[in-house]
């Protein structure tokens, strides 16, 4: 029985010294080092998260970004498209255009031509009817310079007037 | 790589002290077993040891239980090894520790326990101090001529340098890895020593704490803590050849369980101490019966905290011990076959050894759990219940 009998002096000195170590470990080492654990852990914990959310950030952007990209692209390919359309518009307008100017151009050329044709048709005409009538003239004054010709002239009339 | 081939060279050093201290008591053991060494009477041993009758009887007299016992109890100095010269008595070589007494009558007495070794008296004025050593179990200081007087031994005991070398260690060890903390933010890695006791922490704040004490564990892991490093270190220590029993002394375990019931009762609330007088959902006429039971296992749990670290440090002295002695037990039948017997010991002892290393740690772990468990009980609210009943 004598195992089972604590000693005073061992109990009393047990119990200081544990008091002791544990009033200064809670406060110097216990306390401290919990407290650097949790804030470690915390730390982790909060840079993960922050990670996370960075990672998730950058992959909206960067499908943001894609999108964007095909966007402008096809806007790309939009403006080349009305460009080449524009452009042809332009050149067929164009062709069109000198088509009708050139088709008026020529029909009035064509006109004009007629015009001076006919215009020098009749200065032609009446060119030819002044020398005829001048040769007219210089004939039947010729011939009716003498009596001869007046008599017959005169009995041409005469004729005529008869025939009436 | 300087510092390494140090580390390595210092745990050498250690090493190879340790075996040399074993091989010590190894030897003292042996040669105390072959010589039938009894302290009480020395004379008839040394006049004539040649002598076969003698030997023979000197051997019968080879007291395994005083042995054990020896190495188990306190003592008031500490007892490193026994000499003996040829034709001499054996010669103790032991640390004297400082003996301190109060006592009532005669005020405080402070003095060196070499003074009252070997059967010596320490007079101090008016009474004269005497070592007693009747029981095969304890040691004890008692006043010469008035055994049964009141006096009151606050002594330097080999449990109490024990203790107060791991009290050292813990604070240097555990001070010195606090420190890193303040120093620079709580994000930085830990290093070294460091390293290791954040896993025993945490091991403890989340397997322990946390599932014990619920969103309060923050108030208790202090305790817990120490009280696991408390425990464990002094474990170790007794371990180590000629190291004391300090966790293996009922004064030691009951003065823990007392702070443990201590902190348990003071944290107490309402809801404890309903559920323990009114324990809901019982017939009334079962209640006084409950009631006395609850109030006994109240009182028993810090018991079996007590007992439950004694005991199983004791007995793991007590085997690695025995099987040391077996060597000597058969030693006294026949020197070839103790001898012989050697191998088979120290194996056996080895393995316990390394048993006991793993039972030091976890009766450490226990004594701490538990501590918690019924922490966790008595500060338990009503709303947490259901929680914690789904816990257990």
């Amino acid at each position: 029985m004598d195992l089972l009998t604590p000693e005073f002096g061992l109990f009393f000195w047990t119990l200081l010294a544990f008091l002791t170590v544990f009033f200064i470990l809670r406060k110097f080492a216990w306390k401290p080092i919990l407290k650097g654990l949790g804030d470690r852990e915390k730390g982790i914990a909060d840079s993960i998260a922050t990670a996370e959310r960075i990672k998730q950030e950058m992959a909206e952007f960067k499908s943001e970004n894609e999108k964007l990209l095909a966007q402008a692209r096809e806007e790309r390919t939009l403006m080349l498209r009305e460009a080449k359309d524009a452009k042809d518009k332009i050149i067929g307008d164009a062709k069109e255009q000198a088509k009708i100017e050139a088709n008026k151009i020529i029909i009035d050329a064509q006109q004009q031509i007629q015009q001076q044709k006919m215009a020098a048709l009749t200065e032609v005409k009446n060119e030819i009817g002044n020398l005829a009538l001048e040769v007219a003239e210089k004939i039947l004054r010729k011939q009716l310079n003498n009596s001869e010709g007046q008599e017959m002239y005169m009995k041409m009339l005469a004729e005529d007037i008869k025939l009436n | 790589m300087h510092k390494i081939s140090k580390q390595v060279m210092n745990k050498k050093r250690l090493f190879s002290l340790m075996v040399l201290t074993f091989a010590v008591f190894g030897a003292t053991f042996y040669a105390t077993a072959q010589e039938g060494g009894n302290n009480e009477k020395p004379k008839n041993e040394a006049a004539k040891p040649a002598s076969a009758e003698e030997a023979k009887a000197g051997k019968e007299k080879l007291d395994v239980a005083k042995v054990i016992f020896g190495h188990i109890a306190d003592a008031h100095e500490w007892h490193l090894f026994s000499i003996k010269h040829e034709g001499s008595e054996e010669t103790p070589v032991a640390m004297p520790l400082p003996v301190i007494i109060y006592n009532p009558d005669n005020g405080l007495s402070v003095f060196s326990s070499s003074n009252i070794a070997e059967g010596k008296e320490y007079n101090a004025g008016n009474v004269t101090y005497v070592l007693d050593k009747s029981s095969s179990m304890k040691e004890k200081i008692v006043v010469k001529g008035n055994p049964d007087a009141k006096i009151y031994d606050v002594s330097i005991t080999k449990n109490v340098l024990s203790m107060l070398i791991s009290v050292v260690i813990l604070l240097v060890v555990l001070l010195k890895a606090g420190k890193k903390y303040n120093a620079a933010d709580g994000i930085k890695a830990p290093k070294g020593m460091q390293n290791f006791l954040e896993v025993v922490i945490i091991f403890l704040r989340d397997e322990v704490g946390k599932p014990c004490l619920g969103n309060k564990y923050q108030r208790y892991m202090p305790l817990l803590l120490t009280i696991f490093f408390f425990i464990w270190i002094n474990n170790l220590l007794g371990l180590l050849p000629g190291g004391a029993n300090f966790t293996g002394n009922i004064a030691v375990t009951s003065c823990l369980a007392l702070l443990s019931f201590i902190v348990i009762l003071a944290n107490s609330k309402k809801h404890f101490w309903s559920h323990l007088f009114n324990p809901p959902g019982v017939p009334g006429w079962m209640k006084p019966m409950l009631v006395l039971i609850e109030i006994i296992s109240l009182f028993i749990k810090p018991m079996a905290l007590m007992i439950r670290l004694f005991a199983n440090i004791m007995a793991g002295h007590i085997v690695i011990l025995a099987l040391i002695c077996m060597v000597f037990i058969f030693a006294a039948i026949n020197t070839y076959v103790g001898a012989g017997f050697v191998p088979v010991s120290i194996a056996f002892a080895i393995f316990m050894f390394l048993l006991e290393l793993l039972v030091g740690a976890i009766q450490a772990f226990i004594f701490c759990n538990l501590t918690a468990v019924f922490i966790g009980q008595s500060i338990e609210d009503p709303h947490g219940h259901e929680v914690h009943e789904a816990h257990a």
